[in-house]
């Protein structure tokens, strides 16, 4: 301890070094494996920290090595387990006193409660309104399509990276408690329940089955078995099928195979008539 | 095509290609890559069209833990590059693209695979310090991935433009007009994709909610995300707030558990009072 104190001077990651890992941050999955994951990316994003932490030598090699173990998130929001992670290497270069597994510990005890967060928000809400909606105005031709979706998807990533990051490296290991006491079971809930609203209106909205089989003739006016179906409940079937799907992706049937045989049915349906 | 086109063709590519593994510019996403390609080839409205289409039968699909989606960026790339440069529809687009968003799918696989190679190699050089090594294997192992969409790109760009286009014209309407009409139904796997990954039974009735709404009402998109986040907060705030009376009501008879729950509240009320 006395040589800590007395020989050593205290070592603190820089504003740049911050930067720098934000920066190598939008690479995490670039090294993506089925052994570990994102195992390498997560060592690459500490890299900056490490260098400025541990001068070359055992220490070093250790601090490395610990951070190419399995690990596996949602993308964006490794951001605060990058920040916590980072603050606590610090205080172990400093004063020793946060031991490897304590790190280890965190990041596993991490990954799983903001991969819950993030899947639903992100993947489940953030993206696919963000590209229905700006699929439907590229379906027109217009450039606004595009720009909107990538414009405002990418705002809210970066901001979501940049700010995450600095908030867990200046909480440090606090914000494990942030996460134990609840916050982050509501924030699951309250993202699941927008992404479920949302995904329940697409169903009905933007998807396209049409059966033009004509039902009824009276007085010259024909009735097609979709108009019936949607006098009763308009997307009943995109309902009907999407629970299907969804029971079927449950059994473990490859979804590729689902796509594979929708595409056959659509083929089967023009061929005979029954779909349009 | 002059020889700025190609290249610039080949560079898409490998931004997308690194965009479906990074999965965070989402250059990757049908609505970005197919207009990129359609810009290079001076016909951006049939990409933007095309990038529409398929993005609406690509909503939802996304990489959830190990689980690989089928990979948009080849199906983009190549089904854009087809059409335009074919002069044939968007449902050619269509049938282009799904045997590619499988293929797509295979190849990353493979190179995911193939990376736990260099990750091995990653080890050995975090044991004697050499991060800069380390780095480098990171990087090979996204180019790796670039490659994935180049290669494949690079080889169609090589194909006769006269051929291909004698193969796609050849296909019969009722393949291609089938196609399309699946495009419009085959949305419902990456919705069924999203349902499965939030599959808490007692949040299952929003779905419900979204779908009723969606089909009586005239709401658009932003109106229902809006609706759905104020549903949430409703959501939140009666199922704690009922939590905790019930707890103070009934501390006697209350667990443990339910005790340690109830403190958890607290701190998010105060947290929420901020």
């Amino acid at each position: 301890m006395q040589t800590i104190q007395t020989g050593q001077k205290k070592v603190a990651l820089t504003n740049k070094d911050l930067n720098s890992m934000f920066f190598r941050s939008l690479f995490l999955l670039g090294s993506f494996n089925f052994e570990r994951a994102q195992n390498m990316g997560f060592c690459f994003v500490m890299i900056p920290a490490i260098k400025r932490l541990y001068k070359p030598g055992k220490e070093r090699n250790e601090a490395l090595a610990r951070h190419m173990e399995w690990f596996n998130t949602h993308p964006w929001l490794t951001a605060p387990i990058f920040g916590v992670t980072a603050a606590m290497e610090e205080e172990k270069a400093n004063t020793g006193k946060v031991d490897e597994t304590a790190i280890a510990a965190m990041k596993i005890g991490l990954m799983g409660p903001l991969a819950g967060v993030g899947d639903p928000l992100f993947w489940g809400t953030s993206r696919p309104v963000l590209a229905a909606l700006g699929a439907g105005i590229a379906m027109t031709g217009s450039i606004i399509g595009p720009l909107l979706f990538f414009v405002l998807i990418n705002a809210i990533r970066l901001t979501c990276k940049w700010y995450f990051l600095r908030y867990g490296y200046t909480k440090g290991s606090e914000i494990i408690q942030d996460m134990a006491g609840g916050r982050i079971k509501k924030l699951t809930e309250g993202a699941s329940i927008v992404g479920l609203f949302v995904m329940g209106a697409l169903v009905s909205k933007w998807t396209t089955i049409n059966i033009p089989i004509v039902a009824t003739k009276i007085n010259g006016k024909t009735q097609t078995v979709q108009d019936i179906l949607d006098s009763v409940m308009p997307g009943m079937l995109a309902l009907i099928l999407t629970l299907f799907v969804s029971w079927l992706l449950k059994k473990g049937v490859n979804p590729l195979l689902i796509i594979f045989a929708i595409f056959g049915l659509g083929i089967l349906g023009k061929w005979l008539g029954f779909l349009g | 095509m002059n020889i700025i086109q190609i290249i610039l063709i080949l560079l898409v590519a490998g931004i997308a290609g690194m965009g479906s593994v990074l999965d965070e510019a989402q250059t990757h996403r049908p609505l970005v890559a197919c207009t990129l390609i359609g810009l290079i080839l001076g016909d951006v409205k049939t990409g933007i069209i095309l990038g529409g289409t398929l993005e609406m039968m690509a909503l939802g699909w996304m990489n959830v833990g190990l689980a690989m989606a089928p990979d948009t960026a080849l199906a983009s790339v190549i089904s854009t590059l087809l059409v335009i440069n074919t002069h044939t529809s968007i449902g050619e687009g269509i049938a282009i693209a799904v045997p590619l968003a499988a293929a797509g799918q295979a190849l990353t696989i493979f190179v995911r695979t193939i990376v736990v190679f260099f990750v091995h190699k990653g080890d050995d050089f975090a044991q004697k310090g050499n991060y800069r090594a380390i780095e480098w294997m990171h990087v090979i192992a996204l180019g790796l991935q670039a490659l994935r969409v180049m290669i494949p790109t690079g080889i169609v760009l090589a194909l006769s433009t006269s051929a291909v286009e004698g193969v796609l014209k050849s296909i019969p309407t009722v393949i291609t007009g089938g196609l399309q009409i699946g495009g419009g139904i085959i949305v419902v796997v990456g919705y069924a994709m999203v349902i499965n990954m939030m599959d808490v039974p007692e949040l299952k009735p929003f779905f419900y909610l979204g779908f009723l709404f969606a089909a009586f009402t005239k709401f658009n998109l932003v109106g229902f995300g809006g609706l759905g986040l104020i549903l949430a907060l409703l959501y939140l705030q009666l199922e704690y707030s009922g939590k905790n009376n019930n707890s103070q009501a009934a501390v006697a008879s209350a667990g443990s558990s339910q005790q340690s729950n109830s403190s958890a509240d607290d701190d998010l009320d105060d947290d929420l009072d901020d």
